[in-house]
């Protein structure tokens, strides 16, 4: 890791770690609440910690000119790692979470464990723990090979993925301990809010820079997927938190929203946050492994581009379908209602184009796990915007919304399409960058794919039926005019369908530390007799960076 | 898009474009992707003109059918009221034992107080009345301030110590924090009121001390009063635990419970169905032969 540094970076890294230990000291010594000082004292400790790691490597020898003729993986590589662990993490909070709902008592009569505080270190963990790295290793790899040319810069993609995991760390860390600014899959406060702010502007930099100095002459699709979700992260990040801290040494702040135009900033934040974070760029994850692990050309470039600017395009408007039947004007609410609705054509023009590419390599999807994991993925992106756009209809969302039919929609999108397509490419890239012949074990790819398909099938259709019964129940009169159930009874109608849910997420989970086990295992397994393909770097060596 | 090639499985032609291995076709975007997109978007254009969609600076356009949400909710309740089933003005505006006597009326009673009870108050009082460290069984008919349907319908009203100007007022004292009391006596009291429902024995110190100190709400009797909300200290039923060690907290430190008041959260016909539910409950306990009453 620091011997491809340079002198000079490893400088730089030392001076920027400095500035990191700095803050932290800062937090943690003028803190005007505990929590903020805890915080300060984790960001101090992190800092030391990689201080530490540079300084071990500061006088080792520099590497030469001749890693400029080669792609820069090692970002990727570790961002490998740190996807898979974040995976289990996430995951198995999310089991307990669903134990939880089941079985109440699992909060131990403690308030770090309660539903609310457990919950978001779920969601978190998940999205932009294992989500995120994903994201980010992969989007290092496919942006050099497509461009055919190495990351602009040794130092920032390390900023990026190390700085982004502190970003994860104090977001989940704080949570039991009710840091929270409550806004849905935005719940970090004011001060983890401006640290990813730079590390996702240097994210944008990082990603423009390395695309200026491409040797292709066109952007390939993937890119323009992973930029847009770089580009509108970064927005609704920035316009969703602003907010105005209590003091400079508090850990809360009050947002700059309130009301229903906090809800619906909210709404445009969380909706767009599954179309840019959850959509834009598992599809630029889709569209370079999916068809490099099948070997077919992808199946329609118009198609490519039809499907990409409407949904980019149309996403923006969809945010207020999470607001219907609300203080929201009736007016945004039509809006987003349609314009959910013309979302289902490219949202299925991109699963079309998914699986048409497939055609021709059937017998892979067949035999190869690996690719089945994409195509399954394809599948259920298809299912899962069909789902959406209808659950946007308002007298479809009247039924159900509030219920657990959203939730099982979720998980639909991510375990069925983002933590599937995640696997696949992950499965496909590993063995590549560490320069081994295949995954350590095949057989333990082909258990993952049965658990993590019969674990979201579980947790689906449960989900459904016990959300459109829920539905059913709340909206239930007698002959009297009178309701027919009490809340309490449709909780009780829940329980099995909690169960059943808690069970496949259970299956799920054992296939990721299954996948987890075979990524490290292939780490540190034999390299392979026949070394990776002579094409695989840079069309130009550059002059020095 | 020169330079494509023909791809022998599809027969379509590449774009020509190579990405480290990956090639696109350039096959034409599908008859039904552009008829479903135009017929989405036609669809959502006939929308708005029918519904309220497009912002005006100070307004927006009101869509052809004149259809807004809140305008739906005022008529939908209006209608409610005005079709409201017959039961909701008989319930209304008979008297409480009258409609007891009629057992077509109680049975609506039963099923639209269930509802109600389940929502508002088996949080607390649990599913069928059955009550909880703290909170009391109402299914018992340990009553602390009567349980006549009327009765039970000015508690929901007013509340118990809550912020209602009528509300009714309860408080055990802190005997022991206030200094009432000292710590033997209050044991001698904790043990003449257990020996009063039949466990263990009491003093002669202990019974004095009660006439001198609990009489006065709980009655010389010690069976409550429903003038002051002090329980029956009697019976076998206890809202914070009839054992020595929580006899002693509630002297020590006193009790002072809430229930809030309902006349702003349940209409006046919600909480007389309420009132005749609990009361329905209680009896209905008593009928099914759970224990006898004090």
């Amino acid at each position: 890791m620091i011997a491809q540094l340079t002198r000079a970076e490893r400088e730089f890294a030392l001076l920027v770690l400095t500035l990191l230990a700095s803050c932290g000291l800062v937090m943690a010594a003028g803190a005007n609440d505990d929590l903020f000082a805890l915080h300060g004292g984790l960001v101090l400790a992190f800092a030391v910690g990689l201080g530490f790691l540079v300084l071990s490597g500061l006088h080792t020898p520099e590497p030469g000119d001749s890693r400029l003729a080669e792609y820069y993986d090692d970002p990727s590589r570790a961002g490998i790692v740190l996807t898979m662990g974040w995976a289990v993490f996430g995951l198995a909070v999310g089991d307990w979470v669903a134990w939880m709902l089941a079985y109440p008592g699992l909060t131990f009569d403690a308030a770090w464990a309660s539903f609310g505080r457990i919950r978001p270190m779920h969601t978190t963990g998940v999205i932009f723990g294992f989500g995120g790295n994903a994201l980010i290793a992969t989007s290092f790899h496919v942006v050099q090979r497509t461009c055919r040319t190495r990351l602009a810069g040794q130092f920032s993609p390390w900023f990026v993925l190390l700085g982004y995991n502190l970003f994860c760390l104090l977001a989940v860390s704080g949570y039991p301990l009710g840091v929270t600014q409550s806004k849905e899959y935005a719940e970090p406060e004011w001060y983890v809010d401006l640290w990813l702010c730079v590390v996702w502007v240097t994210y944008l930099v990082l990603y423009i820079r390395t695309l200026a100095r491409r040797r292709e002459p066109h952007i390939y699709v993937a890119n323009w997927y992973y930029l847009a979700f770089i580009i509108v992260v970064a927005m609704l990040h920035i316009v969703n938190n602003i907010a105005m801290p209590v003091a400079w040494n508090h850990s809360r702040a009050y947002s700059a929203f309130a009301g229903v135009q906090d809800a619906m900033t909210q709404w445009w934040y969380g909706h767009n946050a599954v179309a840019f974070f959850l959509t834009a760029g598992f599809l630029g994850m889709m569209y370079y492994y999916l068809p490099v692990r099948a070997g077919r050309p992808i199946f329609s470039y118009r198609m490519s581009i039809i499907s990409f600017w409407g949904i980019t395009f149309l996403y923006m408007w969809a945010g207020s379908h999470h607001l219907h039947y609300t203080a929201l004007p009736h007016w945004v609410q039509t809006l987003g209602m349609t314009f959910s609705l013309i979302l289902l054509v490219p949202s299925w023009g991109s699963a079309a184009n998914a699986l048409l590419t497939l055609n021709g390599a059937w017998d892979r999807v067949r035999d190869d796990a690996t690719l089945r994991f994409m195509m399954v993925a394809a599948l259920f992106y298809g299912l899962t915007t069909f789902e959406g756009s209808f659950m946007a209809i308002r007298a479809v969302n009247s039924l159900s919304h509030y219920t657990d039919w959203t939730v099982g929609h979720v998980h639909a999108g991510a375990l069925g399409w983002v933590a599937l397509i995640s696997f696949g490419a992950l499965y496909s890239l590993t063995p590549a960058l560490w320069g081994r012949a295949r995954m350590h074990s095949s057989w333990a790819v082909e258990a993952h794919f049965w658990l993590a398909l019969a674990g979201t099938l579980i947790y689906v259709f449960s989900m459904w039926n016990s959300g459109v019964i829920q539905g059913l129940m709340w909206r239930t009169y007698d002959a009297g005019g009178t309701l027919a159930y009490s809340f309490i009874d449709t909780v009780v109608a829940m329980h099995p369908y909690y169960v059943a849910r808690a069970i496949g997420g259970a299956l799920f989970l054992v296939g990721a530390a299954i996948g987890a086990w075979n990524v490290w295992m292939t780490i540190r397994g034999p390299l392979a007799a026949t070394q990776r393909a002579g094409d695989d770097r840079p069309l130009t060596v550059l002059a020095g960076e | 898009m020169s330079g494509g090639e023909r791809d022998p499985i599809t027969g379509h032609m590449t774009t020509g474009h190579e990405w480290n291995g990956i090639r696109e076709l350039n096959t034409p975007v599908p008859r039904a992707v552009w008829f479903f997109l135009i017929t989405a978007f036609l669809f959502s254009l006939f929308w708005w003109v029918l519904m309220p969609a497009w912002p005006l600076g100070h307004t927006y356009t009101k869509g052809l059918l004149g259809i807004d949400q809140r305008q739906v909710v005022k008529d939908d309740l209006r209608r409610a009221t005005e079709n409201a089933p017959p039961w909701r003005s008989e319930v209304a505006g008979r008297e409480y034992a009258d409609i007891q006597n009629d057992p077509v009326l109680m049975q609506q009673v039963r099923r639209h107080g269930a509802v109600l009870f389940g929502d508002n108050c088996a949080g607390c009082h649990g599913q069928g009345g059955t009550g909880g460290p703290g909170f009391p069984a109402l299914a018992a008919g340990a009553w602390l301030w009567g349980g006549a349907p009327e009765v039970l319908a000015e508690t929901l009203r007013v509340g118990i110590n809550s912020d209602h100007p009528d509300t009714r007022v309860s408080q055990m004292p802190a005997f022991g924090r206030d200094q009432l009391l000292g710590r033997a006596d209050i044991l001698a009291v904790i043990a003449h009121v257990r020996s009063l429902s039949g466990t263990g024995s009491g003093s002669s110190a202990g019974s004095e001390l009660f006439a001198a100190n609990c009489a006065a709400c709980h009655g010389e009797d010690a069976k409550g009063m429903v003038e002051t909300g002090a329980p029956n200290l009697t019976d076998a039923t206890w809202i914070y635990g009839g054992n020595e060690q929580v006899l002693f907290t509630t002297l020590f430190y006193g009790r002072q419970g809430h229930m809030p008041r309902w006349d702003q959260r349940l209409s006046d016909l919600d909480r007389k169905v309420l009132a005749l539910y609990v009361a329905d409950l209680a009896a209905g306990a008593r009928e099914g032969g759970g224990h006898a009453d004090h």
